[in-house]
């Protein structure tokens, strides 16, 4: 069910919130053993339906209340655990709750559990949760994407109506592409990252997951904003879209720089899908332009180098002494180490040891001081693109789900973010629609497009992602 | 080509035990993935790290201060947050000796 659907029939009072959250705790029972999906489904599911319907009763309602949700297991929620899917912080209970959990809990919505996730969002498949791989549900010996996999599968499942997640490098557009839902990544630091365990912290947001792109917007629109907690949020600055009122629709521009598509290592279905989405973009109305952006293809090591920078100094407030794990050790040194090395998995540590690399002396000026001119470069590249095009338009991911353990490398794992981590970099924000499906063994997996936008420009995403998908379910009628 | 010697200092560093099994596995991979991202270099070829943007605006880095005032009422958080300490004595976190 859509929440727009939920929002009618709940305010109609022709289901109650109490059975809307029963219906998704029926799905979580029936489906979550085999998909791995949720870590925890709160105890008081049902004690915050009842609070919701009060609201409900009274006629106060706001847009997501009574709206079952589910969160990533990195987000604070207070008086509930959070691990990030971690043995360090296995037995964590949050102390205060994140900005954009508070926005969601002051409309009602009720929070149905935690989804499982890449420890520490590190990762683009959930294989690496220290809990278990979360397997896709339209193939179940396939991955559901990452980190944020548990809640793009808790949506594609109905276990949940929309779901949080974050996203650093394409943590929330991957996992959708691969379950068949829509994700946003909002613009840098339009999403408070208050209570949001940090990762990269110059790439970090917290973004929407959904049935539709109406969906996402509802969820965006009330968990965004500025916040005194984190001084990098901002109000997004409203200007007309454009691409609204009927009739306009051909000066909206979008730019497909097609070069990125002679890449190796992209999937014949997913070039064919993009060019059959162009087709479709076209039929809409939009007018389509082929552009050019020389160092996009650089994004991804650009990426691997400022990311495991901000890792290892984000990650170093684990160390077994305030909270979370604290391995026994003989002195404070030994108790260090032993807590890292037990309580992080190996792609953590991974990161946390080519983050200290790059940032060490010798070599600083080498990786992450070249890293940041090029980002430079990077953001130029798109600020001069957008003086000519509304939207640029690629693949979400450069290949559907794959099968659980087949990518053996790091950086086999790492090529999936080819086409997400620009929009990271850059800070402007992305969407993944889905737009088809690759037939692989005889299974529909899911295939998506990803559209960006300039900073603060989610509006155009918007528009054209709903006039998108649209079009899809005329096509399927 | 980086080194197990390298990997071990690197770990040492970052506060971390890693099994002697793990480093080799580590060394190859660290050395395939800063191969990869070696290419930076070539975009940014002759580039300097770019100081930080002035002023408010997109990518501009700027400080944000706020006043020292309405502290939270103390002991707020005290309970929550000893409850999370591994190691206490009444309400005192425990630690290793230092010195």
């Amino acid at each position: 069910m859509m929440i727009k659907e939920a929002r009618q029939l709940l305010d109609n009072k022709k289901i109650s919130a109490k059975e809307l959250a029963e219906s998704c705790l029926k799905n979580i029972e029936s489906k979550n053993k085999e998909l791995n999906v949720f870590l925890e489904v709160y105890d008081d599911v049902l004690e915050q339906a009842k609070e919701a319907q009060k609201i409900i009763d009274k006629g106060e309602t706001k847009e997501l209340t009574g709206i079952p949700l589910a969160i990533k297991d990195n987000i604070l929620i207070k008086g509930k655990r959070a691990s990030a899917a971690s043995r360090i912080l296995e037995n964590y209970t949050a102390t205060y709750t994140a900005t954009a959990a508070q926005k969601l809990a002051e409309q009602g919505a009720i929070f149905l559990g935690r989804t499982n996730m890449d420890e520490f969002a590190m990762g683009g498949s959930t294989e690496n949760s220290a809990f278990g791989v979360t397997k896709n549900p339209h193939d179940i010996s396939r991955v559901a994407g990452g980190s944020s996999g548990g809640s793009a599968a808790a949506v594609a499942t109905d276990m949940a109506l929309g779901a949080l997640g974050s996203d650093t490098g394409g943590s929330v557009r991957e996992p959708a592409s691969f379950c068949g839902v829509v994700g946003l990544k909002p613009t840098y630091g339009s999403v408070s990252r208050y209570g949001l365990m940090a990762m990269g912290s110059s790439l970090d947001v917290i973004g929407p997951i959904a049935k539709t792109v109406g969906d996402a917007e509802i969820i965006f629109n009330a968990i965004k904003g500025k916040d005194r907690m984190d001084s990098t949020s901002i109000d997004l600055t409203p200007s007309p879209s454009p691409c609204q009122g009927e009739g306009n629709e051909e000066r909206t521009k979008i730019g497909v720089p097609y070069h990125i598509l002679e890449q190796d290592g992209i999937s014949e279905e997913v070039r064919k899908n993009l060019i059959e989405s162009v087709e479709k973009l076209k039929k809409l109305g939009f007018e389509i332009k082929d552009i050019k952006l020389p160092n996009i293809d650089k994004s991804l090591a650009v990426y691997y180098i400022v990311m495991p920078a901000e890792v290892s100094s984000n990650m170093a407030r684990y160390d077994g002494i305030k909270y979370g794990l604290s391995a026994e050790g003989e002195n404070l040194l030994d108790v260090y180490k032993k807590t890292r090395g037990q309580g992080f998995g190996r792609e953590v540590r991974r990161r946390i040891i080519l983050g200290t690399y790059v940032l060490s002396a010798g070599y600083y000026d080498a990786y992450y001081g070249k890293a940041m001119a090029a980002r430079k470069i990077i953001k130029e590249e798109f600020n001069g693109a957008f003086k000519e095009i509304d939207a640029i338009l690629t693949p979400t991911a450069p290949f559907p789900a794959w099968e659980i353990g087949e990518k053996k490398s790091p950086l086999e794992n790492y090529m999936a973010d080819i086409f997400t981590v620009t929009a990271n970099i850059v800070g402007c924000p992305a969407i993944s629609i889905p737009s088809g499906f690759s037939k692989i063994d005889g299974k529909d997996l899911p295939l998506s497009i990803q559209l960006m936008a300039p900073h603060m420009r989610e509006d155009v995403l918007f528009e054209i992602g709903k006039r998108f998908l649209i079009e899809n379910c005329k096509l399927k009628i | 080509m980086i080194s197990k010697e390298e990997i071990k200092k690197l770990a040492d560093l970052a506060r971390i035990e890693i099994p002697d099994e793990e480093v080799e596995s580590l060394r190859g991979e660290i050395d395939a993935i800063l191969d990869y991202v070696g290419q930076v270099s070539a975009v940014a070829e002759g580039a300097g790290i770019p100081s930080p943007e002035q002023g408010e605006g997109q990518g501009g880095i700027f400080n944000i201060m706020r006043e020292d005032a309405n502290p939270t009422e103390s002991q707020t958080y005290s309970k929550d947050l000893i409850a999370e300490f591994p190691q206490k004595e009444n309400n005192y976190l425990k630690v290793k000796k230092i010195l």
